[in-house]
């Protein structure tokens, strides 16, 4: 029951974008077109899980044992940067259509403030192992939800009739607030589910 | 130098020119005070390190630049957020996990990459200098909207600055996050709206200028005395 209610309250409840504002940059940067925010995505979705996970290892298994907690947002940052190259590396050896399809989104990834929030969430909440890979899960799936509705509405906003001051940025953050205010109907949902 | 600074106030504001570093920006301005605390805390890692990367960018290997930076960054993070947990702890408690997420603030390392790791070492102080007060400016404008509209007052360290009373239908969405997106929609379609008005406005005067000049140069060709005359009113235009 726990894990449902943390996915489902990743995903719809405290969405990583518009309740939490967590990884904003790349969601107003690579939503121009559904085909890129899907590739960017699956990238987030992959690396904030296996982000979860490696730091929380590095948390309980380095960090608090040896008292280096006033180390964690360097160490965090560093395990990010390192996992994100690594996985570059390894899709780049092993899986070439994969790597050609999520290549170019890898990099920006490693400044997604959405993978380093995940896993500080995560130790704030005091999670276990099974329940942080799950937070990470969960957040990146919220995460691609909100980019691919996002990416949906401004592909039809290229085509409307928009009074030129509002063009590009301006009618993008109203869009995304008319989805705020339709997501945060989720909030009454689930209320014994509600975390926060 | 000085030019440096302004930049980063006016022009290439961060927030409304560059469009960087969002996340803070929409999640902590629920109050003024909240984008206050939150833009000084920017300001001294941007400060400290823009400089110490324009100090060390000679020394270190292109290669490996980006995770240097990082490590200078994180280590000026870790202190802004040790430094606030022991003496603002009510602040700390809000502004919760933005504080450390100021690590993968873009505005952050797009200055080290882009200005600090190749200008001088005072521009690079007066550019972090000038892009932190230009962001801090801007959280605390977003800031100020949301709490206005959203509680019907004003409070900058304990003083009401601004009451619209009792009678005031608190409009409570704009504390809540649809209202961050939508006061920042809405002011950067301010502040286009405001950049078209004036570039019309420098256009027409351009063009209006040019008739003008075209004007006198063929009154001057018609006149005897043409070259002085033209050139007169030449510079007449000029002054």
């Amino acid at each position: 029951m726990k894990f449902v209610a943390i996915l489902v309250g990743g995903i719809l409840i405290n969405n990583f974008i518009l309740a939490r504002f967590l990884g904003l940059c790349p969601f107003f940067g690579v939503s121009r077109q559904v085909e890129t925010a899907t590739g960017m995505s699956m990238a987030v979705i992959f690396v904030m899980t296996l982000a979860s996970f490696i730091t929380w290892l590095v948390q309980n298994l380095v960090l608090v044992p040896l008292h280096l907690e006033y180390l964690q947002t360097a160490a965090f940052i560093l395990v990010i940067a390192a996992l994100v190259q690594f996985v570059e590396t390894v899709l780049r050896k092993t899986t070439p259509n994969l790597y050609t399809a999520l290549g170019i989104y890898l990099p920006l990834i490693t400044t997604n403030c959405a993978v380093l929030g995940v896993a500080l969430l995560s130790v704030q909440q005091h999670y276990g192992l099974v329940e942080a890979v799950f937070n990470g899960l969960a957040g990146g799936m919220g995460w691609s939800l909100a980019i691919l509705l996002f990416a949906g509405i401004r592909e039809r906003l290229a085509l409307a009739d928009i009074p030129p001051a509002m063009r590009g940025w301006p009618i993008a953050f109203i869009s995304a607030s008319l989805m705020a205010i339709a997501f945060f109907g989720f909030q009454g949902l689930f209320k014994d589910l509600f975390l926060r | 130098m000085l030019r440096d600074f302004w930049n980063g106030i006016l022009k290439e504001n961060p927030v409304f020119g560059l469009v960087l570093g969002l996340c803070p920006t929409l999640a902590v301005t629920t109050a003024m005070e909240n984008g206050l605390w939150m833009g000084l805390a920017v300001i001294f890692v941007l400060t400290c390190s823009n400089a110490l990367i324009s100090l060390l960018a000679p020394v270190i290997p292109s290669r490996v630049r980006i995770p240097c930076f990082i490590v200078v960054i994180a280590t000026f993070v870790t202190l802004v957020d040790m430094t606030m947990h022991a003496f603002v702890p009510a602040m700390y408690q809000i502004l919760g996990i933005f504080i450390p997420l100021i690590v993968v603030n873009c505005i952050i390392l797009g200055r080290a990459e882009a200005f600090a790791s190749r200008k001088p070492f005072l521009n690079s102080v007066a550019d972090g200098v000038g892009m932190g007060v230009g962001f801090t400016g801007a959280l605390m404008l977003i800031g100020g909207i949301r709490e206005v509209l959203g509680t019907g007052a004003l409070t900058l360290f304990g003083h009401r600055l601004l009451d619209l009373g009792p009678s005031y239908p608190a409009a409570l969405s704009f504390i809540l996050p649809p209202g961050a997106f939508l006061t920042m929609g809405l002011l950067l379609g301010g502040f286009n709206a405001l950049g078209n008005y004036r570039a019309a406005r420098t256009r027409q005067r351009r063009r209006s200028a040019l008739i003008e000049r075209t004007a006198s140069r063929a009154e001057a060709k018609a006149t005897p005395t043409g070259p002085t005359a033209g050139a007169g009113a030449e510079r007449g235009q000029q002054s």
